[in-house]
């Protein structure tokens, strides 16, 4: 089959079967290697895509599903505002390890400043839990997301 | 050299591993170098005109520079997030006086004439190279000043270097690197052994925080691991072998599977594994590979592949079955004794209080975020192989094998890798990708997808500890005996499931009788971060702490007057180096240190607790407190923090990954302990992926407080010990926490609720 999908801002044309999941698009079709293969079943968030501006896990979402929305990929995100601050605090913070996961982790993160500019603890728990980190960098991505969102980089969460 | 050498790297007296033969070990030493830490024989320091590009001037095998002032610096060692690439070239560029803005760091080609040993394991990057690498850039900085010297008719006493020029006060002269790269190249190389060190108080790059060097492309999304590798023709794979480790292919729907969309051949490789070899996963086992064009089509095709197996006798391994035989192999006194001290039973029998106490480690599987993957091509009698691997020397080796190709004609590109933690120290899936390639005639990319990663392991085994101990009127501890009971793999004991004779309280108590018994396990099993130590940390600490109870003391009292006065630590020659064995002293102080940050012995609220516990390994000291609390009516546990006070020496040499390294060996660990368990049944894992086999998560992550102790003690490795502490503190903050003390992992938090 024929699928036309915006990528990026442009139209792609690829030939693929109507089940291939949007990841393999993206990565053996397109070349766009950013998205990264983890569980191929939407647990490891390392897909993380923008789909219509939603943090969505492209390796469980057929070709023949997306139609006509707009994908985002980590390729293209340093081009938005939110996109960019997380980059530079990733850098600034240094934050990953391994830095598998982390394309997922800067989407997850770049579709929750969209829409909650200032993040509590809490907004960034709810936002980020489906995204893991193997190396276990989760202290440096809060600091990164609040330094992205001009917040304190402190964690307040209580404790007893 | 094995990944099981690896497990002896932080124990190195009197170590219970017999997985490796002296010849083994002598081979291993010459693969590893021959004592290249010491022997600057190596080519490393010789000339390399003319092997750079044009116009750049290469000064030694780490080391070149342009006309411009780049400075291109190597790194020798797999990146597996450890942050070596910007480590090594920090230590080079700290002595060749360059600026840190204008260098870039390079992947070494696999070469151990020039490199010696090039592996990511047992924390030894820093501990193996720190002095040599220092001395790569100390030598080349001289031979640059030297052909200033030489070109000024100046003493090379007179003159100076800052940020990449050399400079002459008296004559007011000074010249760029990049100016005088090229004169330096021909300069001799000057005695490494003895060339002029700074002074660590002149450190300008060596101490500072300072990013990764790769990490401007991954938020970009650029491709740098391996499973990005692209290859002119290339197609892709999967390769799917029995449930059952090492069983036979017997049939197949080859035929149809052959006829599904994208698939361009379907090949049963027959494996040459005959038995396990402990610590030594390189072989290759049966099965079905399935190339297409496009790894998408190959791994849906395997879901339509029906194989027929003979699983043969390892289909009788259960999780179930291996519990039964713990129970049966604990009625009798250890098979094997590791070391006897006094007279334990004896002791027992005068004692005030006797403790006895089981306790229950899982097998655990590394699941590194990217899956393993290899690419391989074939052309002309001549392999090229691009690999995330932690060994490359050792999956160079096995491939060379498998096809009868000299090491010689194969080039081994190391990728990045997505995670490590010790799964890519054996080659199984670089040696699958091999003889996939061969089979199919193109270059070929194998992935595995994540039910095999899972299910395909080298596995941290599991393991039983049988305590008893002895307390006297006054608390103090009179004697101690563990009965472990292990793995065998064909006869050994298997992969990194050791314990060794100096484990503490070994030496700390007068009777002592450490022993273990075997059960045969024909499973690979192998070196996770912190092999052996992140079970043992578990069990031994855990047990002292029940003891400090017990005794009526203060956990930390009990452990600082377990320590005692210090005593002078052994220092071990081994294949690594010289390695300096346990220091009580140094132990008591990272204790007391994490006692002081966390407020130790503070009033916390009902259900909420603090637990301390201390560790060495890796020739690191680390002693951790934990507060978490518990939810009384669902057993539910909560990991507020941890605090970490760490003594790995006198210099981190970059703290900004050597605290992430902290910081995530600690959450690795109490995701560990709150989840994880790999399971068997009729021989298989039943385990498949992320859901039921669950990763700590974002919601969960405690916070982490850092504090590093300086010692004037050689720097030593920060990938690994940091984390067989936290289990243990966990664990015995639950006990305080609820009173209910947690002898088996991971952490059943149905045993927890309703705590009085």
């Amino acid at each position: 089959m024929s699928y036309t999908i915006n990528v990026n801002g442009q139209p792609r044309t690829v030939e693929v079967e109507a089940d291939t999941p949007l990841l393999w698009v993206l990565r053996d079709e397109l070349e766009l290697k950013g998205s990264k293969f983890g569980c191929g079943m939407g647990l490891c968030g390392a897909c993380t895509v923008h789909i219509d501006g939603r943090a969505s896990r492209s390796c469980v979402t057929p070709v023949s599903a997306v139609g006509d929305a707009k994908i985002t990929t980590i390729e293209a995100i340093g081009d938005s505002e939110a996109g960019k601050k997380l980059q530079d605090a990733w850098l600034a913070l240094d934050v990953m390890q391994c830095g598998y996961c982390q394309a997922g982790q800067i989407m997850t993160a770049a579709a929750l400043l969209t829409r909650t500019a200032q993040p509590t603890d809490q907004d960034i728990d709810d936002a980020m839990s489906g995204n893991l980190c193997r190396c276990a960098t989760y202290t440096r991505i809060r600091a990164a997301i609040k330094q992205a969102a001009g917040l304190p980089t402190e964690d307040k969460r209580e404790m007893a | 050299m094995s990944p099981s050498d690896l497990d002896r790297a932080h124990r190195p007296a009197g170590a219970q591993q017999s997985g490796v033969s002296r010849r083994t070990f002598l081979k291993a030493g010459a693969a590893v170098g021959g004592g290249f830490m010491l022997d600057f024989s190596i080519p490393a320091f010789a000339h390399f005109a003319g092997s750079g590009p044009a116009a750049s001037a290469t000064l030694n095998a780490y080391i070149r520079i342009m006309p411009n002032g780049e400075t291109f610096i190597v790194n020798k060692n797999p990146e597996i997030g450890q942050g070596i690439k910007t480590s090594f070239p920090m230590i080079i560029a700290e002595e060749l006086d360059v600026a840190w803005k204008d260098v870039r760091a390079e992947d070494a080609e696999v070469d151990p004439v020039r490199y010696g040993g090039q592996f990511a394991g047992g924390s030894l990057s820093i501990p193996m190279n720190y002095d040599l690498l220092r001395r790569v850039g100390a030598a080349a900085r001289l031979m640059l000043v030297t052909a200033a010297a030489h070109d000024w008719n100046v003493p090379v006493e007179e003159c100076e270097t800052a940020d990449g020029v050399v400079s002459h006060k008296g004559r007011n002269r000074q010249a760029t690197y990049g100016q005088l790269a090229g004169q330096a190249a021909r300069v001799p190389p000057p005695n490494p052994a003895t060339v002029k060190l700074k002074d660590p108080k002149d450190f300008k790059i060596i101490g500072k925080p300072i990013g990764g060097v790769d990490s401007p492309r991954i938020v970009k999304g650029e491709p740098i691991f391996g499973i990005d590798v692209t290859v002119p023709g290339m197609k892709y794979a999967v390769y799917e072998k029995c449930p059952v480790y090492n069983g036979k292919f017997v049939s197949a729907n080859l035929d149809e599977v052959k006829a599904l969309p994208g698939v361009r051949g379907v090949y049963v490789i027959k494996g040459n594994v005959t038995a396990l070899d402990a610590g030594l996963y390189n072989g290759l086992t049966d099965g079905v590979a399935i190339v297409a064009d496009k790894w998408h089509q190959a791994n849906r095709a395997l879901g339509k592949l029906q194989v027929k197996w003979d699983e043969g006798e390892t289909a009788k391994h259960s999780t179930r079955g291996f519990v039964a035989k713990d129970a049966e192999l604990a009625k009798n006194p250890a098979e094997t004794s590791l070391k006897k001290d006094g007279d334990v039973d004896q002791a027992l029998k005068g004692a005030a209080k006797v403790l006895e106490a089981r306790y229950e480690v899982p097998f655990v599987n590394h699941s590194a975020l990217e899956p393993m993957n290899t690419t391989v091509a074939i052309r002309n009698g001549k392999v090229e192989i691009w690999s995330p691997t932690q060994m490359p020397g050792g999956g160079k080796t096995a491939v060379s094998k498998l096809l009868g190709i000299p090491e010689p004609d194969i080039t081994l590109h190391v990728t990045r890798s997505g995670g490590g933690f010790g799964r890519r120290l054996s080659n199984d899936f670089m040696v699958e990708a091999a003889a996939i390639a061969k089979a199919h005639g193109e270059p070929v990319k194998l992935l595995r997808n994540r039910r095999q990663d899972v299910q395909s392991g080298v596995f941290r085994a599991g393991g039983f500890h049988h305590f008893q101990a002895g307390l006297d009127a006054t608390g103090k501890l009179t004697a101690f005996r563990d009965h472990f009971v292990t793995f065998s793999n064909s006869g050994k004991v298997a992969g990194s499931a050791t314990l060794g004779a100096t484990e503490f309280p070994a030496g700390f108590v007068p009777n002592l009788d450490l022993g273990f018994s075997m059960m045969p396990l024909d499973i690979p099993t192998g070196p996770m971060r912190a092999p052996g130590s992140n079970t043992l940390a578990f069990a031994y600490q855990s047990f002292l702490d029940e003891l400090a109870h017990a005794a009526g003391k203060d956990p930390l009292q009990f452990q600082l007057d377990l320590l005692g006065p210090a005593k002078k630590p052994a220092v071990n020659k081994t294949q690594f180096g010289e390695q300096v064995g346990f220091d009580n002293a140094r132990m008591a102080v990272v204790l007391k240190a994490v006692a002081e940050k966390s407020g130790w012995g503070k009033k916390l609220p009902k259900g909420t607790g603090m637990g301390l516990a201390c560790y060495f390994s890796h020739q690191g000291y680390f002693a951790e407190v934990v507060q978490a609390s518990v939810n009384r009516k669902s057993g539910e546990v909560h990991v507020e923090k941890v605090w970490v006070a760490g003594d790995v020496g006198r210099q981190i040499v970059n703290p900004s990954p050597g605290n992430n390294q902290v910081e995530g060996a600690t959450i690795d660990g109490v995701s560990q302990a709150l989840a994880q368990a790999l399971t068997f049944t009729d021989g298989r894992v039943v385990q498949s992926n992320f859901h039921d086999y669950p990763l700590l998560r974002m919601h969960q992550a405690p916070k982490v407080e850092v504090h590093f102790v300086m010692t004037d003690n050689n720097p030593t490795g920060l990938g690994e010990p940091a984390l067989p502490p936290v289990v243990p503190a966990l664990t015995n903050a639950i006990f305080a926490a609820t009173g209910r003390r947690v002898r088996t992992l991971p952490i059943n938090a149905g045993e927890l609720k309703g705590f009085a």
